[in-house]
């Protein structure tokens, strides 16, 4: 239920404006932080704001889109609505990516935009877009304000239907007029007005005794597990239902941190750039465990032959999701959470020590490995010594790239909550505005930003704010001049043929693939120059020697602080089974 | 539509599809903004207001295999403003559709065309000099037999509601001494092109 906290309302003001209203309300649902960047018509919001500061953080983007990947950052490490502002026309536009993001990862989010004022809405006015009408598709559900009345109602709405069922984001589009339209009385805490939503039911036991029977009478079983673990909040759970079956456990990019990658059970991630033998393993299975997941074509090549030797068990919470992509054999339409409390105690552990056996020789037989190399510094080290240092206590984001599956496959996770990475729609940029989001939600852990030089430019004004607001995260670049997977499957499939996946000057003989060496002299654009542009601490490391000082040196670091990492550009992210493909074709390297 | 291990009944059928809805601005756009772009494909599709008033009733017709049904009438339910999806074509319903149709009467001919009229339980709504307009309501393929009888008579113009549809009562209900609500769908609306 959405529910509207306990606290003292911070204003008795009455009557107040609209605008008042909309704050009044985030803060009495507890709104800690708001990513908001203002423009003509947001501007009552945010004098509204200014009353509020000292109980909610308005932290100013230097892009909407900053804003909003820093919300769902936000959302995904503490597991409650983000909540992002802009204005009307641009400024809401900039946000189109960010709610198609969330709507893919299933990340809660409440997206405040500005409109025009009633009277020209549908005339071109200066700044109109039809927010409604664009961001349809992309929002598990939206608003235009109509009245100012409305307003406490809806953000109830908002919040509930963000958070609850399969989270994902909200659109409140409020025009100009109504933000500064006067209520008198306003009701914080209407009745909602929500006949179309349901929540869930709760799993149905005779469901879950077939799922006990299809466990009892399998021989080979194995979970795959998703973000839906993740945003259930049932790792803990999962963790009790795999240990007392001893049932190994494959993860999603998106379900990583649901088991400790140490766990005796884990197979680490599974798919494109999943470990061998957790692949192996999902082909081989009589019984796959789908929990939270939603059958990606990432995770599963060729749909038709992806767990075909076994019956599907798909516990999820949005039923729209079962059957989509692939049939299951037994059905759950709940929440992975509650199943997985309601199944615990009805199974038990059977002798599979066959399969554990068969597993632990794929384990061996191609095993997690990189090239032990002196003269360069490989992505993969970088991660690994990064994960030594660290030992899983950090919240980690990425962008979108060979680095984003690096971080994946070489990062040990301990907890869940603590990986947080655009995989659904892949958003290059993500990165570094996400750490921002994390580290505004926990001002004392160590947040780091594992970027590629590509995505981390295309958003890199949140520099800025990461100094002016006081986020000390940490930025490390794998640093290696290209648009490495575009390169990668350039050099996979399109015979090397660089086509405009060199970042540097296109004067530079790499620009069409005649470079030589791995590594430029001079590399562009200068980013440890760029970051003390921005007032930021950085480092730029060349030689692998110095690589684990270097990580110290930012770890140790008080503020922000940006470690430019040169890497090779030749290295491959593998094992990899091409898009479409099957086990049959990983490429093991 | 993705490709299943199951041995999935892949015939596509004919299905009426039933949404009741709230009120607001937008949701229709919103059913046919979702319908398109996970690419389903529409027949027919009516709204019109329903005996509540927070509430409109989207009816239409998806020719789709089971999965496809399936998919569509999850992604509907999914829409926070979809109150409720019913598949019509699973239950004993009633359809129609409602047609208005001007044709080409010179004098001479408009008692034949009378006949037809009468036939399929028309109406002559407006006569004028050399046209006339028909009103046609029924089955879909009743309504479909009457443009064609009337193609060689020349249509001028044509509207259509889209199909409309409800549930039958569960028990048949008496509505008056010795009447029920009507025949069931296979024997009700016999007149139809072949019959004729």
């Amino acid at each position: 239920m959405a529910t509207i906290t306990e606290t003292e309302p911070q204003t008795r003001q009455n009557p107040m404006t609209g605008a008042e209203a909309l704050v009044e309300s985030l803060y009495r649902h507890g709104v800690k932080v708001v990513f908001a960047y203002p423009g003509g018509a947001s501007m009552p919001m945010h004098q509204a704001l200014t009353r509020y500061r000292d109980t909610i953080r308005t932290i100013l983007p230097r892009h909407e889109q900053g804003g909003i990947f820093a919300a769902e950052g936000y959302a995904r490490v503490t597991g409650e609505p983000g909540v992002v502002m802009a204005t009307s026309g641009p400024g809401a536009l900039n946000l189109v990516t960010g709610l198609a993001d969330a709507k893919m990862d299933s990340l809660p989010l409440v997206a405040i935009t500005g409109q025009v004022p009633t009277g020209v809405i549908g005339t071109d006015a200066f700044q109109e877009t039809p927010m409604v009408e664009v961001s349809r598709a992309i929002t598990k559900h939206h608003y235009l304000v109509q009245s100012a009345r409305d307003i406490p109602r809806i953000v109830k709405e908002a919040f509930h239907i963000a958070r609850t069922g399969r989270p994902g984001p909200v659109l409140i589009d409020v025009p100009k007029d109504i933000q500064n339209t006067i209520i008198r009385d306003p009701e914080f805490d209407p009745p909602m007005d929500l006949p179309g939503y349901r929540l869930p039911p709760a799993p149905e036991p005779s469901r879950l005794r077939e799922v006990v029977e299809a466990i009892r009478g399998s021989s080979k079983p194995i979970i795959y597990c998703g973000g839906g673990v993740i945003a259930s909040g049932a790792a803990e759970e999962l963790r009790e239902f795999a240990s007392k079956t001893s049932i190994p456990v494959a993860m999603t990019l998106q379900g990583l941190g649901s088991l400790p990658s140490d766990h005796y059970l884990s197979l680490g991630m599974l798919g494109m750039h999943g470990t061998v033998y957790s692949n192996y393993a999902i082909n081989e299975a009589d019984l796959l465990l789908a929990l939270g997941v939603r059958f990606d074509d990432r995770v599963t090549g060729k749909l038709s032959e992806f767990a075909k030797h076994g019956r599907i068990v798909h516990i999820d919470i949005d039923a729209s999701e079962i059957n989509k992509n692939k049939f299951a054999h037994i059905p759950v339409h709940a929440d992975v959470k509650e199943a997985l409390a309601a199944l615990t105690p009805m199974v038990e552990q059977a002798d599979w020590r066959d399969w554990h056996r068969q597993i632990d020789s794929w384990r061996a037989s191609d095993p997690m490995t990189y090239p032990d190399r002196d003269d360069a510094i490989l992505p993969q080290y970088v991660i690994d010594e990064f994960s030594k240092l660290t030992d899983g206590e950090f919240l980690m984001s990425t962008g979108v790239g060979q680095h984003q599956m690096w971080a994946a496959q070489w990062t040990r996770f301990k907890h869940p909550r603590s990986w947080v990475t655009s995989g659904g729609l892949g958003s290059m940029g993500f990165g570094l505005p996400a750490a921002m989001g994390m580290q505004a939600a926990f001002p004392d852990k160590l947040v780091v930003d594992i970027d590629g030089d590509g995505s981390f430019v295309m958003n890199i004004q949140e520099l800025a704010t990461i100094h002016c607001e006081k986020l000390p995260v940490k930025v490390i670049v794998l640093n290696n001049q290209h648009l490495g997977m575009v390169v990668q499957w350039e050099d996979r499939f399109f015979a090397g043929n660089r086509a405009h996946t060199y970042l540097g000057p296109v004067d530079h003989p790499e620009a069409i693939g005649q470079g030589a060496g791995e590594l430029p002299e001079i590399t562009y654009p200068d980013l440890v120059g760029v970051a003390r542009g921005f007032g930021i601490a950085a480092r730029q490391v060349r030689r692998k020697a110095e690589l684990v000082d270097a990580l110290k040196e930012m770890i140790a670091h008080p503020g922000p602080f940006v470690l430019d990492v040169l890497v090779p550009y030749q290295e491959h992210v593998l094992p990899m089974i091409p898009a479409g493909g099957t086990v049959k074709d990983i490429i093991k390297g | 539509m993705s490709e299943s291990n199951r041995p999935a009944d892949h015939r596509r059928h004919r299905h009426v599809l039933s949404a009741l809805v709230q009120n607001t601005p937008g949701v229709l756009a919103h059913i046919s903004g979702m319908l398109a772009s996970r690419g389903f494909n529409i027949d027919s599709l009516a709204v019109g207001e329903t005996e509540d008033a927070h509430l409109s009733r989207v009816t239409f017709v998806v020719i789709g295999d089971d999965r496809q049904l399936e998919q569509v009438r999850k992604q509907l339910e999914k829409i926070v403003t979809v109150v409720r999806v019913i598949d019509i074509s699973r239950e004993a319903f009633v359809e129609r559709d409602l047609m208005l149709i001007k044709v080409d009467a010179p004098p001479a001919r408009r008692a034949e065309i009378r006949g037809l009229v009468q036939d399929f339980r028309g109406r002559i709504v407006d006569v004028g000099p050399e046209q006339l307009i028909i009103e046609v309501s029924g089955q879909e393929s009743k309504v479909e037999a009457f443009i064609e009888l009337m193609r060689p008579y020349g249509i001028r113009e044509l509207a259509r509601t889209g199909r409309i549809a409800l549930v039958r009562s569960s028990r048949p209900i008496r509505t008056g001494p010795g009447e029920v609500d009507g025949p069931a769908p296979e024997v009700e609306e016999v007149v139809g092109h072949s019959q004729l």
